[in-house]
């Protein structure tokens, strides 16, 4: 899409500013979206004149993509940095020693907020690592009819929450493997990896307001999951993930998921609040939006809305001041609509008007607001602009319109 | 110990709420605000001295988070504003330049995990552990 290839130029010119340098220039680098966007459509929302100031950036309503790192977990990471640096496998100084006393007390927080033993607890690059010795364990597998189900505890692109237990359930009756990838459900929502019957689990940790690039598997000892390592080295993590372990990385995670562990309940009322505000005050001023998923079996703060007669990366271009997505990040490249929304049977056109709302920790009641009220007043005047919503307000069925190739 | 009067909780709630202003970045000020409004109101009621200290002594433990913070959140610049919003607090006067050796200093010295106190580090910059 043009727009988009637009805006990327227009970030990666502008992006330079946040950062530890010295001296850096702030002022007059405005991230001012309104400065760089080529739509010319729309209205003078923004002040216009550019003048000196600190730098804006949009609101921040995409945490399925990443979310910011939570105070008390740079708090935790910080010395580990600075100057507790040891390798935690070194056994012959105290450098060593305290490094792998943090890298233990990690994997107790992490272990302890989804009820399994530290022993059961491998740190990973991330939550693909994590998926990929899992599934790997399938081909790995001794016996020929051992199989293995993998289900999404709580999807990314529409928030809905996968029945874990009764799949758990079956699993463990018909001595099939079970491996979920939780990383948009751990610390958010309860998980106990013995009472859902769970054998493998991927965490990541910048998804729970963690530091990115670290995660961990979670591998059951009792029944015994055997798995092979993806990549083979010094035999650390008990031979299931050779590489140094990086402490600071994993006290960040550590540090994330007993954050998560006293924050669950506060934030996930907060965050249902949040949620029907946003819902609710979209729905009471827009016709003909679909929220897409399960209303029931949802995870509150993913929301994915589809606007009908609305091209979604038209929507996504004139709510420039809200960082947003239309999908999943990881195939934001991709031009195709969203394979989750396809698989829940959307119709194609609404497949493509879906903006996905993401309610945070940290977002608060003002953002919610702001979006809402960015989003009405760009539909509205995205659906003034569409002859398709013309000839509905006409009274045209759509689906017997007979379109002509040319 | 004597159990925290009512005053000396009042004084840390003060404490909390002033350094939480000081966060440049929106989304963390706001946090720190709320939360810690939030959780003083819930727990106002609490008669138990000890369950009243061990609140206390945590409430403690996250004003010295949030205070190492600010040498930290120094560094980082952006700020997020809304054009017609004005009911937002203005962010603290800017950029202190960075310096890593202010951040050095304020670890060295305020932050000493507890646990490590069975171990005994000798190094040029004279920090021991005992």
């Amino acid at each position: 899409m043009l727009l988009r290839a637009a805006w990327r130029r227009a970030a990666v010119a502008v992006t330079a500013a946040p950062g530890p340098k010295p001296a850096a220039p702030t002022r007059g680098l405005r991230l001012r979206v309104g400065d760089h966007a080529p739509q010319s459509a729309v209205p003078a929302d923004t002040t216009a004149a550019p003048e000196a100031g600190p730098v804006l950036r949009p609101l921040y309503m995409d945490v399925q993509a990443t979310t910011p790192l939570d105070p008390r977990v740079l708090d935790a990471m910080l010395p580990y940095l600075i100057n507790y640096y040891g390798n935690p496998h070194s056994r012959t100084h105290a450098y060593g020693w305290e490094s792998e006393a943090a890298m233990e007390r990690a994997r107790q927080q992490v272990a302890s907020l989804i009820g399994a033993d530290p022993r059961e607890i491998i740190f990973t690059s991330g939550a693909t690592e994590s998926n990929n010795i899992a599934i790997k364990e399938l081909e790995a597998a001794i016996q020929p009819d051992t199989s293995l189900v993998s289900v999404m505890t709580v999807n990314n692109e529409i928030g809905v929450k996968q029945p874990i237990a009764e799949i758990g359930q079956i699993c463990s009756s018909r001595k099939v493997y079970f491996h979920t990838d939780a990383a948009q459900a751990v610390g958010k929502i309860p998980l106990d990896v013995n009472d859902m019957k769970i054998d493998l689990m991927s965490i990541s940790g910048h998804k729970i307001y963690g530091p990115k690039g670290v995660g961990a598997i979670y591998i059951r000892r009792r029944p015994r999951v055997r798995v092979e390592a993806l990549q083979s080295g010094g035999g650390q993590e008990r031979g299931m993930r050779s590489g140094t372990v990086p402490t600071p990385l994993v006290v960040g995670l550590g540090a994330a998921c007993e954050v998560a562990q006293q924050e669950m309940e506060y934030d996930h009322k907060r965050i249902s609040k949040l949620a029907e505000r946003l819902i609710q005050n979209i729905m009471k001023s827009l016709p003909d939006v679909v929220m897409n998923g399960d209303p029931e079996h949802h995870y509150p703060g993913c929301i994915n809305l589809s606007f009908a007669y609305v091209e979604g990366e038209s929507l996504l271009m004139a709510l420039k001041d809200v960082a947003l997505s239309s999908g999943s990040a990881c195939t934001s490249a991709s031009l195709e609509p969203s394979y989750v929304l396809r698989a829940i049977g959307t119709d194609e056109d609404l497949a493509h008007s879906s903006i996905r709302f993401g309610i945070g920790r940290f977002t608060t009641e003002e953002e919610v607001d702001y979006t809402v009220e960015k989003c009405i007043q760009h539909v509205k005047r995205l659906r003034e602009m569409s002859p398709l919503w013309e000839m509905v307000q006409d009274g045209i069925d759509l689906k017997s319109i007979k379109w002509t190739q040319h | 110990m004597a159990a925290s009067s009512r005053a000396q909780v009042l004084d840390l709630y003060r404490a909390m709420l002033r350094e939480s202003k000081r966060f440049s970045s929106y989304n963390y000020r706001t946090y720190a605000v709320r939360r810690i409004r939030d959780a003083f109101r819930e727990n106002k009621n609490v008669k138990d001295p000890v369950e009243i200290q061990t609140l206390v002594n945590k409430a403690k433990r996250d004003l010295e988070v949030i205070r190492r913070q600010m040498d930290s959140h120094a560094v980082a610049q952006a700020e997020v504003h809304w054009h017609n919003l004005s009911s937002l607090q203005p962010p603290p006067p800017q950029f202190k330049q960075f310096s890593y050796l202010s951040l050095l200093i304020s670890w060295d010295y305020r932050h000493t995990p507890s646990h490590l106190a069975n171990f005994c580090i000798f190094s040029r910059d004279g920090v021991s552990l005992y």
